[in-house]
């Protein structure tokens, strides 16, 4: 083969447009990191490191053919669900929650694997199913969804419980759900948040009431709010400038590497450097969209839809934490934070939409 | 199911899906409006506002402390000023063990028993994670040792302050006063007076005195820097700088010297005199005896100290010239003479017949006379020179109280003098409508007859006295007396001068401020009642002695001056000017438990004029002590 014929073979089942999107959110993540590190390059360098050991599984699942990933499905999501009752029972406990399993070589977090594990497991299903679908089928994917979403709300991770269920909500949303049972759920959620509350942690609690008036505990719980807000608000029009954000650079801002990094950015380009964000995050979500318009199967529609639609969601949580209107969740802005982590499951993602992209032709033929 | 079927059904299925993902659509495109709209209010609508809360985050005011103003006497010497040393200061909240680490640095340092318990007065006080002062004013030598040592010692420190230092001490303590720590008390004060600002980083304030008077110009303007801050406080770099303003200078009319004379004078006795200069009111001159060391004060007194001048019997915080009232006595005789000639009471060839008493019509109460056999036919002018009490009973008596009253005020009796140290004292001139205010009683023809001669319901300060006898020395014109003479920019450029303020005149005639001032000079010379002042003198001098009774003596008893305790005799008073023909001193003595004016109050008077007029020192220890019971104490 020549050196032509490597690179085509190469770059066969990258999505030339997706790859464009991804790789300038990771410019910005780069660059802000540089900035929100106090101008050191060492959570760049690291992140770097992040971005290729994701970037190579991206290659690989974007290589992968569909029925591969059909395959997995059952194996991953019981191995999900395996790891997350372990955590249950022997997860080790940091910052009063207990997300963390010690498999002997490194300790993991099994959440994170049901980030793609969820969808995947539906779609498959209602793949299965698809010729004969009932409200019984519905009510099976919805099963199948809770059982992970409440062993994670009670570790207890809130943001990722709830971004999970989202996934899988758009699972069902896309597979045809009824407007009725839709209508049904969110006043069955109205009404039951009463009860939900009485179960959350104090912390909890107090991180949704902060968000409502962070200056009842300015120096407590609603710090983060308060800082990120005047990061945020003092960027003004234009920003004040790479390196010159001041909340940024003399430590005002907290976790300014990861969940708070919009700040960084937003401090130092200001309301011009948010529309180009926000502009870029549209493209890759427009481009995901695209993906599954023209996905060929069931399976690639539900799947592509919702890791699109969960992209979409993490980034406008994030965004609206960060700004104040949201609760701090601890959901980190997708593709820009730092962290090894989310990198690999959001590239994951991405890249089975190149491959429900690139595989297509194959599937129909 | 055959295949066109399958195809209209996964057509149908498809459309459906794609309604489903334009919803999808839709509801990302409202999320991210939503967050549109939100980074629009921050950072076009909320801009402002957050720029403020981010530059109030970023950065912080550090004040710049002014020097604070010095005080000079008239002739440029300095009586308070600041120098810069080291304290020793600890950290209470980050020293496990206090009194092992104190014990530990009396090794090093000297720790007397007064640091430990000032210490432990401060601890109580303040907050623990404020350094408190164990040990003021290092030596080079104690620096020394102890930064060698001071790994050992985490939480205590040596830091260079700027020291307050009154150089004469005792001797000028009721006059300057002192500065001390800033209560709470006086945080209010200056957050009522919107002075807070200016004084932030300033730990001392004027506490009495001058320094308390003139906090305003001796403070100064506090600068400032503005310092950038990261979220811990730590200062990144200086962005600006403000330099501060030091406090003016207060130059007094006091001569240090004419002072320092005046207090040896005193010897043991405990007192007041008060020097004036009569043509425009400046005080030459203010001491209240005993003192006390103003230094004990500036960073809190400890508390054996406190208990030690706070109980002595000398009540050497009292400040007598302002604040202690004394009934005048005799010297109230040249004014009263003066009460008789203004209202053309008593001509001045008048004669009285003195058989040693006085009764008044239709009562057989005898108000006796200091000499038993009476001075016989006694004028005006021996009134005074004699000090006769009967000729004053008779004139009081044929004055009535109001007129007293009138004439009196016009003098300054019974008002503050306005000089400027807080906490004066009024005094007392009595009237019929302040009896019956204060007693609910009429005022008895009695009341009146002891008023003649100082010893009735009139009380007076000796700041009061000297003002008056200023006044006596210069027609009757009263000026508002006042220490500082000129306030001075701390380069010198600007300079103020105070104001000269006549504040009453009683509007002396020539030739009854004449007759008064013969007699008072006859006063000073043989057959006078203080011989003593002018012994020698190259200078005339105008002076009338009083005394003050503590106990009152029991109708038909006779005063024995060697029989009464010594803390029960009579106060001294001693007031007079010289040069008689060209006063320019007025002054008072009180002698307390001195006895006659005479004897003690007198030789004090002379000293301080003879050094004010000719610059002569006194050579020998001025009063044999009184007695060893005066040396006791």
């Amino acid at each position: 083969m020549t050196r032509q014929q490597l690179w085509r073979r190469f770059n066969a089942h990258l999505d030339r447009p997706l790859l464009i999107g991804i790789l300038l959110l990771l410019l910005v993540s780069l660059l802000v990191l540089f900035s929100a590190d106090n101008a050191s390059i060492d959570q760049a360098l690291k992140q770097m490191i992040n971005i290729g050991v994701a970037f190579t599984l991206m290659w690989l699942i974007a290589n992968l053919p569909l029925h591969y990933l059909m395959r997995s499905a059952i194996p991953v999501y019981l191995l999900g669900l395996g790891l997350l009752v372990g955590v249950a029972l022997f997860g080790e406990i940091s910052h009063g929650a207990r997300r963390w399993l010690n498999i002997g070589v490194a300790t993991i977090q099994p959440s994170e694997l049901m980030k793609i594990g969820v969808p995947l497991m539906m779609a498959w299903y209602f793949e299965k199913y698809e010729a004969s679908l009932g409200l019984r089928h519905y009510l099976v994917a919805t099963i199948l969804l809770l059982m992970p979403v409440a062993l994670i709300a009670r570790q207890p991770d809130l943001g990722t419980a709830l971004l999970i269920a989202a996934s899988g909500f758009y699972v069902l949303f896309l597979a045809g759900l009824s407007w009725k049972i839709i209508a049904g759920l969110f006043a069955g959620a109205l009404a039951s948040a009463p009860v939900l509350w009485s179960m959350l942690h104090d912390y909890q609690r107090h991180r949704i009431l902060m968000l409502f008036d962070p200056s009842q505990d300015a120096l407590g719980k609603g710090y983060h709010t308060i800082q990120a807000t005047i990061a945020v608000g003092s960027g003004g029009v234009l920003g004040k400038g790479y390196l010159n954000g001041t909340q940024g650079r003399l430590d005002f801002l907290p976790e300014r590497t990861t969940d708070f990094i919009f700040a960084v950015y937003a401090e130092e380009f200001g309301l011009i450097g948010n529309l180009i964000l926000l502009g870029v995050y549209l493209y890759v979500i427009g481009r995901g969209f695209a993906i599954t318009a023209n996905a060929s199967t069931y399976f690639t529609r539900l799947m592509a839809g919702s890791i699109t639609l969960t992209f979409a969601t993490y980034a406008f949580v994030n965004m609206g934490m960060v700004s104040g209107i949201l609760p701090v969740v601890g959901v980190p802005l997708p593709l820009v934070s730092y962290g090894g982590t989310s990198m690999l499951t959001l590239l994951l993602g991405f890249g089975i939409l190149m491959s429900i992209e690139t595989h297509k032709k194959l599937v129909q033929t | 199911m055959n295949s066109r079927a399958e195809l209209r059904d996964s057509q149908r299925e498809i459309s459906r899906f794609q309604l489903r993902l334009a919803v999808g659509i839709g509801f990302v495109l409202v999320l991210f409006g939503i967050l549109l709209v939100r980074f629009f209010y921050l950072q076009v609508v909320r801009h402002d506002y957050y720029v403020t809360l981010a530059e109030n985050n970023r950065i912080s005011l550090v004040p710049i402390v002014p020097n604070r103003g010095l005080i000079l006497d008239r002739n440029g010497v300095v009586l308070a000023h600041n120098f810069s040393g080291y304290t020793l200061e600890i950290t209470p909240s980050k020293v496990a063990n206090l009194e092992a680490t104190i014990n530990d640095l009396a090794t090093l340092v000297e720790i007397s028993p007064r640091d430990r318990r000032r210490f432990k007065k401060l601890m109580i006080e303040r907050r623990n994670f404020e350094t408190l002062i164990i040990r003021n004013k290092l030596s080079d030598e104690e620096v020394a040792r102890f930064a060698a040592q001071q790994f050992r010692f985490p939480g205590v420190e040596i830091k260079a302050r700027l020291f307050r230092d009154y150089p004469y001490g005792e001797a000028m303590a009721h006059m300057l006063g002192y500065i001390g720590r800033i209560n709470q008390k006086d945080a209010d004060r200056l957050e009522e007076a919107e002075l807070a600002a200016n004084y932030r980083g300033t730990d001392y304030i004027g506490k009495t005195g001058l320094e308390q008077f003139y906090e305003n110009e001796l403070h100064g303007t506090t600068g400032f820097e503005e310092v950038e801050v990261d979220s811990s406080g730590r200062a990144i770099r200086i962005l600006s700088r403000t330099a501060p303003v030091s406090g003016n200078t207060l130059v007094l009319s006091v001569d240090a010297k004419l002072q320092e004379v005046a207090v040896q004078a005193f010897g043991n006795y405990r007192g007041a005199m008060v020097a004036i200069d009569p043509t425009n009111g400046e005080v030459l001159a203010f001491v209240s005896k005993p003192g006390f060391d103003p230094s004990l004060f500036i960073d809190g007194i400890d508390p054996q100290s406190w208990d030690e001048l706070n109980n002595s019997p000398d009540t050497p915080l009292n400040n007598r010239a302002l604040r202690g009232q004394y009934p005048p006595g005799s010297t109230i005789k040249p004014f009263m003479a003066l009460t008789g000639l203004h209202f053309k009471t008593r001509a001045p060839s008048r004669t009285i017949s003195d058989p040693g008493y006085f009764t008044l019509p239709g009562s057989s109460h005898r108000y006796r006379d200091w000499k038993k056999e009476g001075h016989g036919s006694v004028d005006l002018f021996k009134s005074i020179v004699v000090s006769c009490d009967t000729y004053y009973y008779g004139l009081a008596t044929e004055l009535g109280i109001d007129k007293i009253y009138s004439y009196l005020s016009e003098f300054g009796f019974g008002k503050k003098t306005g000089i400027d140290i807080e906490g004066e004292s009024a005094g007392l001139l009595p009237s019929q409508e302040w009896k019956a205010k204060r007693y609910k009683q009429k005022w008895y023809p009695g009341d009146t007859v002891s008023v003649g001669i100082g010893q009735g319901y009139n009380l007076v300060t000796p700041m009061q006295l000297a003002v008056a006898t200023a006044a006596l020395a210069n027609n009757g014109v009263v000026y508002q007396p006042h220490l500082v003479r000129e306030t001075r920019s701390p380069n010198g450029d600007k300079v103020r001068k105070a104001p000269q303020v006549q504040t009453f005149d009683a509007r002396v005639p020539a030739e009854h401020q004449d007759l008064v001032r013969r007699a008072m000079i006859a006063v000073t010379q043989p057959g006078g009642t203080a011989v003593m002042a002018s012994a020698g003198a190259p200078y005339a001098i105008a002076g009338k002695t009083g005394t003050a009774q503590v106990i009152g003596i029991k109708q038909g008893a006779s005063y024995n001056e060697s029989s009464v305790a010594e803390r029960h005799r009579d106060h001294a008073w001693f007031i007079a000017y010289a040069p008689a023909e060209q006063p320019k001193i007025a002054l008072v003595v009180l002698a307390e438990n001195g006895g006659h004016g005479g004897g003690t109050a007198a030789p004090i008077a002379r000293k301080v004029m003879d050094y004010y007029l000719l610059g002569k020192l006194p050579d020998a220890p001025v009063i044999a002590p009184a007695d060893a019971e005066a040396e006791n104490d």
